[in-house]
C-alpha cells in the first residue's frame, strides 16, 4: 500500500531517467491493480466523507450546512468523557502490551520446554474473531454466574461486577483487549530479540553480566525498533478501537465506557449520518495528531 | 511518507466504516402466480406471526405467492430499511415503525399513499394519525396496540393483600411492604438498555394529564423535560426507586427475559414494561402468563390515572412496487386491516393488546395483562406515547435512564442531558424553531 501511494505522487515515467534517480525495473502499470483498489475503496470514500461531513444527510437527500455538524459534534455531551476514555484505553492497552509482550517474548525466545507450542499458544488469541472474544468474555465476566468471579469466590475474593460496574467497565474491556492483542506484540518483540546478534549476549556474559543486566543493557536497547512498532501499532489500534467495546458493553453502563468510535457509531445508528461522518473526520485528525509526533519523536531518537 | 500513508489508511478505514446488511434477492414468480416479498424483523415470535398471516392470506388469495424476508431488529434494521428504500431495492411490501420513526423514511417520497382504500375507514383514529404524513395515509397495522406501565405478579399481590396503586405514593407504599416481605419490589434489566426507558416513556399519560399541551410545546422547542415538573417526574421516579434500594440485585446485568421471568415467577413484584411483552412471558416462564397483571404507571392524581399507549408498527408499500405486484401488495396490506388478518395474528401468538382495527375483536383467551389494559382503553383513560405525538425522540434516552437508574447521574442532570439530546435530534431533522 505504501509503495503505491509513493509512486502515484511521482512524475510519470519519461524515456530519459532523471539524473541521480534509479529507474524502477518495473513498468508503472504494475501498480494499476493496487492503485485502482486503493482509489475506489479508500481514496474516493475518504474524500466523499469530507464532503458528507458538511451536510445534513438522511440517505434520501442531503443539505449543505457548513460546519454545523462539527459544532454539534464538539457540543456532544458524551464527547468529552469519550475522548478521555479513548486516551485511557489506548494508553492502558498499549502500555500493558509493551510490558507483557516483552516479558512473553523474552520467555519464548529463551530455552523453555515446548517452545514452538508455547509460541503458538501465545499467538492464538490474535486469530480469534474479536466479536467472539467479546461475547465469550461477556459471559466469563458475568458478576454472579461468570467463571471469573466464581473462581475469585473460591479463594475468598469478591470480584467486581466487571462490565456492569461503571468504575470497572472500561478497564475490563482493556484487559480483554490486552489478552487478545498481546500475541501480536510478542511476535514483534520475538523478531526484534532474535535479530540481536548472539555475540552481544556472549560478550556480556564474558564480562560477567547477569540475566537482568543482559536484559537491561542488551535486549532492551537493541529491541528498541520493536518497542516503537508495538507502541505505535497498539496506540493507534487503541485510539480507534470499536468492535471489542461494542461487543462487550456498547459504551455502557450509561456512557461510562464510551470511546470516540462508539460515540461516532451511535450518531450513525441514530440516523445522523452527516454528524457521524464529521465525527470520523475528527477521529482521523486526532489519530494523526497523536501518531505523527510520536513517530517523529521515536525516529529522531533512533537516528541519534 | 510511509507513516503518512499508514495513517491515511487507518483514517480511511475508520471513515468508510459502515455495516452492510444482507440484501435479500427476490426471484420472480412461477406457475402464473404473482410473487411478492414481505420484509419484517427477524424476532422469532414476529416471524411466527408473519408466517401465519402469509398462510392465511395465501389461502384466500390463491393467485398470490408471498415470500417472507427478514431483517435485523433495532437500529441495524433501521439502517437496512433506509438503505434499501434509498436505492429502490425495497421488498414489495414491508413492516416498519409508525410515528416519529416513519417520518424519518420520508413517506411522501418513498411510499405509496393508500388514503382512498376502503379499509382505511376501519382504522383506529390514533393509529391512522401515526401512519400518515401530511394528508396521506400510508400503512395498515402490524400486530396490536400495547400499553406501557407496570407488569406485576398477581399471586404476590394477593398473598400480601395489596391493592393496585393509583398514585405514585401508593405505589411506593406497596414497594415498602414488598421489600419488607423479602421480595425485590421492582425489576430492572440494564443489560438490554432499551428496557430502562419505560418509567420515563410510559409516564406520558401523566404528563399529558398535567399539561395537555406538552407534546406540542415540546415539538416547538417551548417545553423541556428538565423544567416541566410532570415530565421530570419520570426521571425522578428512577432515582427514587434506586435510592430506596428497590431494584433486583442483578439489575445491572439482567436481561429482558430475566425481568419477565422474575415478575412471572414472583421473584420481583413489578416490572415496568410495555404489554407487547406478554407474548414473550410464556418463553421466559412457561405457564405463568396469567400470573402477570398490568396497571398504568401511577401519577400524582388518582382521578386522572390512565395508560400510555404504543401504536402498532405499519405495513407499507414502497414506490418501487409496480404493476401486478402493486395490486398483490395492496391486497396483502388490506388483509392486515381485516377481521381475517386479525384472526390469523391471534392464532399465531398471544396478543399484546387490542387491535387498531375497529372491525376486529379481541378473543376471550387473551392474557390477563391484556385484559387489564383493555379496561383502561375501554374507559378512555389512555393517551399515546410521546413518540407518536412528536417526531422528536432523543436517541440517547436509554443510556441516560440507565445512568439515572444506576445512580451514576442525578435525575435533574439526566433530564437536562436528555433535553440536549432532543435538541440534537430536532436540529438533525431540520425542524423549525430549533
Amino acid at each position: 500500500m505504501t509503495t503505491v501511494t509513493e509512486t502515484v505522487t511521482e512524475a510519470p515515467a519519461t524515456t530519459v531517467p532523471e539524473p541521480g534517480r534509479r529507474k524502477s525495473p518495473y513498468p508503472y502499470w504494475f501498480i494499476l491493480p493496487g492503485g485502482v483498489v486503493f482509489t475506489v475503496f479508500f481514496l474516493v470514500p475518504s474524500v466523499m466523507a469530507f464532503w458528507f461531513s458538511l451536510t445534513r444527510w438522511t440517505l434520501f437527500d442531503q443539505e449543505f450546512i457548513g460546519l454545523d455538524n462539527y459544532v454539534q459534534f464538539f457540543r456532544e455531551p458524551a464527547l468529552a468523557s469519550g475522548l478521555w476514555h479513548t486516551l485511557v484505553y489506548a494508553v492502558t492497552t498499549s502500555g500493558m502490551k509493551v510490558v507483557l509482550g516483552m516479558a512473553l517474548a523474552v520467555l519464548l525466545t529463551g530455552p523453555i520446554l515446548g517452545r514452538g507450542f508455547m509460541r503458538s499458544v501465545a499467538f492464538f488469541p490474535v486469530l480469534v474473531s474479536t466479536i467472539g472474544v467479546g461475547l465469550t468474555f461477556q459471559i466469563l465476566m458475568h458478576p454472579t454466574r461468570g467463571v471469573i468471579n466464581q473462581a475469585l469466590d473460591l479463594i475468598g475474593i469478591t470480584g467486581p461486577a466487571w462490565l456492569v460496574d461503571p468504575d470497572w467497565a472500561l478497564l475490563s474491556v482493556a484487559f480483554v483487549d490486552v489478552w487478545q492483542g498481546v500475541g501480536l506484540a510478542t511476535v514483534i518483540y520475538m523478531a526484534g530479540i532474535l535479530s540481536i546478534p548472539g555475540e552481544y549476549f556472549e560478550a556480556a556474559k564474558m564480562d560477567g553480566a547477569g540475566a537482568w543486566h543482559r536484559f537491561r543493557n542488551v535486549t532492551l536497547p537493541l529491541a528498541k525498533p520493536a518497542t516503537v512498532s508495538v507502541i505505535l501499532l497498539s496506540l493507534i489500534g487503541g485510539l480507534r478501537k470499536f468492535d471489542l467495546i461494542w461487543a462487550m458493553t456498547k459504551g455502557g453502563p450509561g456512557f461510562t465506557s464510551d470511546v470516540m468510535a462508539s460515540v461516532i457509531y451511535k450518531q450513525y445508528q441514530a440516523g445522523f449520518y452527516g454528524l457521524s461522518t464529521a465525527g470520523n473526520v475528527v477521529l482521523f485528525l486526532l489519530v494523526i495528531l497523536i501518531a505523527l509526533p510520536l513517530f517523529w519523536f521515536f525516529n529522531r531518537k533512533e537516528d541519534a | 511518507m510511509r507513516l503518512g500513508a499508514a495513517v491515511l489508511l487507518a483514517g480511511a478505514l475508520s471513515l468508510s466504516a459502515c455495516s452492510a446488511g444482507s440484501l435479500g434477492s427476490s426471484d420472480d414468480a412461477a406457475g402464473g402466480k404473482t410473487q411478492i416479498t414481505f420484509l419484517t424483523n427477524n424476532d422469532p415470535a414476529n416471524v411466527k406471526v408473519a408466517e401465519a398471516v402469509i398462510a392465511a392470506f395465501e389461502a384466500k388469495n390463491t393467485d398470490v405467492d408471498v415470500k417472507l424476508d427478514t431483517r435485523p431488529q433495532g437500529s441495524e434494521g433501521d439502517n437496512l430499511v433506509k438503505t434499501r428504500l434509498s436505492t429502490g431495492d425495497m421488498a414489495d411490501v414491508f413492516e416498519y415503525n409508525s410515528g416519529s420513526l416513519l417520518q424519518a423514511i420520508a413517506p411522501s417520497t418513498n411510499l405509496t399513499p393508500i388514503t382512498g382504500e376502503s379499509w382505511v375507514g376501519d382504522l383506529d383514529e390514533t393509529f391512522k394519525k401515526v401512519v400518515s404524513s401530511g394528508t396521506e395515509v400510508y400503512g395498515s397495522p402490524w400486530q396490536t396496540i400495547s400499553g406501557g406501565g407496570i407488569l406485576y405478579n398477581k399471586p404476590l399481590y394477593a398473598r400480601l393483600g395489596l391493592q393496585v396503586p393509583k398514585t405514585w405514593a401508593d405505589f411506593m407504599a406497596n414497594n415498602a411492604k414488598i421489600k419488607a416481605a423479602g421480595t425485590a419490589p421492582v425489576a430492572q434489566t440494564y443489560s438490554e438498555t432499551w428496557t430502562s426507558q419505560i418509567l420515563v416513556l410510559a409516564d406520558m399519560h401523566n404528563v399529558s394529564a398535567a399539561d395537555p399541551g406538552f407534546a406540542e410545546k415540546y415539538t416547538n422547542n417551548q417545553a423541556k423535560y428538565a423544567t416541566t415538573p410532570a415530565a421530570l417526574a419520570g426521571f425522578q421516579h428512577l432515582e427514587e426507586l434506586k435510592k430506596a434500594g428497590y431494584w433486583n440485585d442483578d439489575y445491572a446485568s439482567a436481561k429482558y427475559n430475566e425481568g419477565l421471568a422474575a415478575v412471572a415467577n414472583g421473584t420481583a413484584a413489578h416490572y415496568p414494561m410495555i404489554t407487547f411483552a406478554v407474548t414473550a412471558i410464556d418463553t421466559a416462564a412457561p405457564g405463568k402468563t396469567n400470573d402477570v397483571g398490568f396497571f398504568a404507571l401511577p401519577g400524582t392524581d388518582a382521578a386522572k390515572n390512565g395508560v400510555t399507549l404504543w401504536e402498532p408498527s405499519g405495513i407499507y408499500i414502497p414506490k418501487s412496487t409496480e404493476g401486478d405486484k402493486l395490486t398483490a401488495a395492496k391486497k396483502f396490506q388490506a388483509f392486515l386491516a381485516s377481521p381475517d388478518g386479525c384472526a390469523a395474528q391471534a392464532t399465531a401468538t398471544s396478543l399484546g393488546g387490542p387491535f387498531a382495527v375497529k372491525t376486529c375483536k379481541l378473543p376471550d383467551d387473551v392474557a390477563t395483562a391484556v385484559k387489564d389494559l383493555s379496561v383502561y382503553v375501554d374507559a378512555g383513560a389512555a393517551s399515546p406515547a410521546l413518540e407518536f405525538l412528536s417526531p422528536i425522540k432523543g436517541p440517547a434516552l436509554e443510556q441516560i435512564t440507565v445512568e439515572v437508574g444506576s445512580g451514576i447521574r442525578p435525575a435533574a442532570d439526566g433530564a437536562k442531558l436528555y433535553d440536549e439530546d432532543v435538541k440534537k435530534q430536532a436540529q438533525q431533522l431540520g425542524l423549525q424553531g430549533w
